[in-house]
C-alpha cells in the first residue's frame, strides 16, 4: 500500500496502462503541452511522446467522435473532457454513438473506449461549470458509467475501464484531487467494473453513495456514531451497470437507506436506487428511504450560496438521523 | 480495365438501382419499416469509388448506405435481409436500412444521425497512422446537407490539423431532406468550404461513372503521396424523395426530368456501346442477370428467419455485463444476488 492523492491515483493508473499497452493513447485539451487541466497527465509528453499524448482543438465532438473512430480500430483510445459539462457538446457522439455503435451494427464494431471527465461543483464556477449531470448519462444502455469516491477504487477502476472492450465514461470529482487515501501497488491490481462495495460497515441504517458523498457519507457516519448510530456505507462506483447486491444485502440487516448523491434529486440516482430498494426488498421497509442531493437551482457563483446548494455532511447526518428516528 | 470488369460495373450500377426499385415496393408493402432513403440517380459516385478503391481503404458513409454496402461487397441478398430486419441481415436486423457495415470488407456503416460520422471518420484514419497501416485511406462520404452541421467543421479540421489521410467526399446531390443547397449554405459551391481549412479540393460530376474513377483515382493517388486529407465535392442528383415520406414540394418534375437525362446507368451504358466495349444485347444480359440477382435477393431476405428473440440482449455489451431491466420481471433475478 501506499499513500497518494486521487490525481497521483489516477495519473499512475493511466501510466502504468500506457506503459503496458502501446494501443492505449491519450487526447484531448490540454493534455499535452500543458500537462492537464488538472495536472493528470504532468509529464506524460515528455515520456510518451506526441503520438500517444494528444493535444487537441477545442473541440469535443471531434474529440469523442475521433476517439471512438480510433477505437473501432482496435486502439485504446482515453479521451479528456475538461468538465462533464462540456460533454453536452459532444453528447451526440457519446449517447448515440459509443454508446449504440456495437448493438446497433449486431456486434461488429469495438469500442474498447475510455472517456474521462469531471464532474461537481463547489469551485464557484456558476451554474454553467458546475453540475453534477452524471444520471443523464447512466440512463443510456450500452454505455458504463464509473465514478470513483477513494484513491484506490479510482486506480482499480480505470485501469479496468482503460482494459475494457466497452466505452466507459469515467467520472472523477475535481475537488476530490486533494484527496488522499491508501492504494495498494502492483500494476495488475485492478478493481471490477459494475460492482458496489461497503466502505464502512453498520447495522443501524444503509447509506448509499458515489463519488464526492461516499467522503460525505463517511463523515457523516462517523458523526452518527457519536449518536451510538452505526451507519454502513455502500459506495456504488459504478452508475451502469449499477449492483444493487451490497445495497439490499445491508437494507435487509438495517431496513432503513439515505441515498446521497452531488447532482439534483429529480429523476437522479437516489430516486433509481430508492426506487430498486423498494422493488426488491419492500418487505424489509421499517421508513421511507431519503435522498440527499443538490438544492434544484443553477448553482450560483456566490461561494455561501453555492454552498447551501451542494449536499453537506450535515444533510446526509440529519437525513439518517430521521430514518432511525434518532 | 477490360471487357468484363467494365461489364461487372455496369451489372453492379443495375443491382443497386433494381434492389432499391424493390426495397421501395417492400416499403409500401409494409415489410420494410422505419426510414428508407433511396440512392436511385447517384449510383455512379459508389460504384465509381468502390472500383477505385483497395481493400485496405476504409469507406464510412451516412444514411443513403443502400449502394454503398453493395459496392463495398456485401451481397445484396444480405443487404436485403438487413432491409426486411432479419437475422441473416449484415447487422443481424438490428440495425436496418441506415446501419449497414461489414468490417470484413472495410465498410464501416452507415450511420444514421447527420455529420455525425464525420469526426468518427478522421478517427479512423488517426487509427490506420497510429498503427502504421501505410498509405491506407479512409473514404468517408456525406451529403451537402451536413456540410452546414457543426460535426463537419470540427471533423474536417481535425483532419486538418493532424495531416490525417482522409478523402472526404460530399455527393452534393442538392437537396438536404427539402432544402435547396442555396437556401442552406452560405456558398452553394460545398468545395470553398474547404479552403477554410486549407484543404486542397476540387469539384467533379458525378453521373459520369468513368469520369468519378479517373477523378477519384487522382485524388487518391495525390493523398497517398502526399498524405493529409483532401475534399471532393461529386456533384449528382437523386430521382426519388429524400424518404419514402417524401412529398417532393420543393422542386419540379422538370429539373428532375433534366437530371434522369444524365441517369448514370445510361450514360454508362451509351459509353460502352459508342465505345464498342459491349453490344445491346449483351448489356441487356447484364440487365436480365441483375434482376435475377435481386429477384434472389427478395426471396432468400423474406424466407431469413427473424432474430431470436433473445437476441434482443445480444451485443449490448461486449463483455458480459447484468443487463439491468429485462422488463418489469427484473426485481425477483436480481433479488438473487
Amino acid at each position: 500500500m501506499a499513500r497518494m492523492t486521487m490525481r497521483e491515483a489516477i495519473s499512475r493508473a493511466l501510466w502504468e496502462e500506457m506503459e503496458r499497452d502501446e494501443t492505449v493513447f491519450i487526447q484531448g485539451e490540454e493534455v499535452g503541452v500543458w500537462g492537464g487541466t488538472y495536472a493528470v497527465t504532468k509529464g506524460f509528453l515528455d515520456h510518451f511522446g506526441e503520438k500517444r499524448v494528444r493535444d487537441t482543438p477545442i473541440a469535443e465532438a471531434a474529440i469523442i467522435g475521433s476517439a471512438i473512430g480510433a477505437a473501432m480500430t482496435g486502439l485504446r483510445p482515453v479521451a479528456e473532457l475538461m468538465t462533464i459539462n462540456f460533454a453536452f457538446v459532444a453528447m451526440d457522439h457519446i449517447v448515440n454513438e459509443a454508446a449504440k455503435l456495437h448493438y446497433m451494427f449486431g456486434g461488429q464494431f469495438k469500442l474498447p473506449l475510455v472517456i474521462r471527465t469531471t464532474s461537481g461543483g463547489g469551485r464557484q464556477l456558476a451554474a454553467t461549470h458546475s453540475q453534477t449531470p452524471d444520471a443523464i448519462f447512466a440512463h443510456f444502455p450500452g454505455l458504463k458509467v464509473v465514478s470513483p469516491g477513494t484513491p484506490a477504487d479510482a486506480k482499480g477502476l480505470l485501469k479496468s475501464a482503460i482494459r475494457s472492450d466497452d466505452p466507459v465514461l469515467f467520472i472523477e470529482n475535481a475537488t476530490l484531487y486533494q484527496t488522499r487515501g491508501e492504494v495498494p501497488e502492483g500494476e495488475d491490481v485492478l478493481e471490477e467494473l459494475g460492482k458496489s462495495k461497503v466502505q464502512r460497515e453498520g447495522d443501524d441504517v444503509t447509506i448509499i453513495a458515489y463519488s464526492k458523498m461516499v467522503q460525505a457519507a463517511l463523515e457523516a457516519a462517523d458523526m452518527l456514531a457519536e449518536d451510538g448510530i452505526e451507519a454502513e456505507v455502500v459506495d456504488l462506483r459504478s452508475l451502469r451497470p449499477l449492483d444493487m447486491g451490497p445495497v439490499i444485502k445491508s437494507f435487509k440487516r438495517t431496513n432503513r437507506a439515505v441515498v446521497a448523491e452531488e447532482g439534483w434529486r429529480s429523476y437522479g440516482v437516489g430516486s433509481e436506487v430508492a426506487a430498486r430498494i423498494y422493488e426488491l426488498a419492500f418487505d424489509y421497509v421499517d421508513a421511507p428511504v431519503k435522498r440527499v442531493a443538490q438544492a434544484e437551482v443553477p448553482l450560483p457563483y456566490n461561494a455561501d450560496l453555492e454552498q447551501m446548494a451542494l449536499p453537506q455532511t450535515e444533510d446526509i447526518y440529519h437525513a439518517a438521523k430521521e430514518v432511525v428516528y434518532g | 480495365m477490360d471487357k468484363n470488369e467494365h461489364l461487372k460495373l455496369y451489372q453492379e450500377m443495375v443491382i443497386i438501382r433494381r434492389l432499391e426499385e424493390s426495397a421501395a415496393e417492400l416499403y409500401q408493402q409494409g415489410k420494410i419499416g422505419g426510414f428508407l432513403h433511396l440512392y436511385i440517380g447517384q449510383e455512379a459516385v459508389c460504384t465509381g469509388i468502390s472500383s477505385v478503391r483497395q481493400p485496405k481503404d476504409r469507406i464510412i458513409t451516412a444514411y443513403r448506405d443502400h449502394g454503398w454496402a453493395i459496392s463495398a461487397g456485401i451481397e445484396p441478398k444480405i443487404v436485403m435481409a438487413e432491409l426486411l430486419g432479419k437475422a441473416d441481415g449484415c447487422s443481424k436486423g438490428k440495425g436496418g436500412s441506415m446501419h449497414m457495415a461489414d468490417t470484413e470488407l472495410n465498410f464501416w456503416g452507415g450511420h444514421a444521425i447527420v455529420g455525425a460520422h464525420i469526426p468518427i471518420a478522421a478517427g479512423l484514419a488517426l487509427g490506420d497512422v497510429y498503427q502504421g497501416n501505410e498509405d491506407a485511406i479512409t473514404i468517408c462520404m456525406f451529403g451537402d446537407g451536413a456540410t452546414n452541421i457543426g460535426f463537419f467543421h470540427e471533423g474536417l479540421n481535425l483532419s486538418k490539423v493532424w495531416n490525417l489521410p482522409v478523402l472526404w467526399v460530399c455527393e452534393n446531390n442538392q437537396y438536404g431532406m427539402g432544402t435547396a443547397v442555396k437556401r442552406a449554405s452560405a456558398v452553394s459551391d460545398i468545395r470553398q468550404k474547404a479552403e477554410g481549412y486549407g484543404m486542397p479540393n476540387d469539384q467533379i460530376d458525378g453521373m459520369d461513372l468513368m469520369n468519378v474513377r479517373e477523378k477519384v483515382s487522382k485524388v487518391m493517388d495525390q493523398i497517398r503521396k502526399e498524405g493529409g486529407p483532401y475534399l471532393l465535392e461529386i456533384m449528382t442528383y437523386r430521382y426519388r424523395g429524400h424518404s419514402m415520406g417524401d412529398p417532393e414540394r420543393y422542386r419540379e418534375k422538370d429539373e428532375v426530368k433534366k437530371w434522369e437525362d444524365e441517369d448514370p446507368i445510361g450514360v454508362f451504358r451509351k459509353y460502352l456501346i459508342d465505345e464498342k466495349i459491349a453490344t445491346d444485347a449483351e448489356l441487356d444480359e447484364q440487365d436480365q442477370e441483375a434482376e435475377a440477382i435481386v429477384e434472389e435477393a427478395v426471396n432468400f431476405a423474406e424466407s431469413s428467419p427473424n432474430p431470436a428473440p433473445d437476441t434482443l440482449f445480444d451485443n449490448i455489451y461486449v463483455e458480459p455485463t447484468p443487463i439491468e431491466y429485462r422488463g418489469y420481471e427484473m426485481a425477483q433475478e436480481s433479488e438473487e444476488n
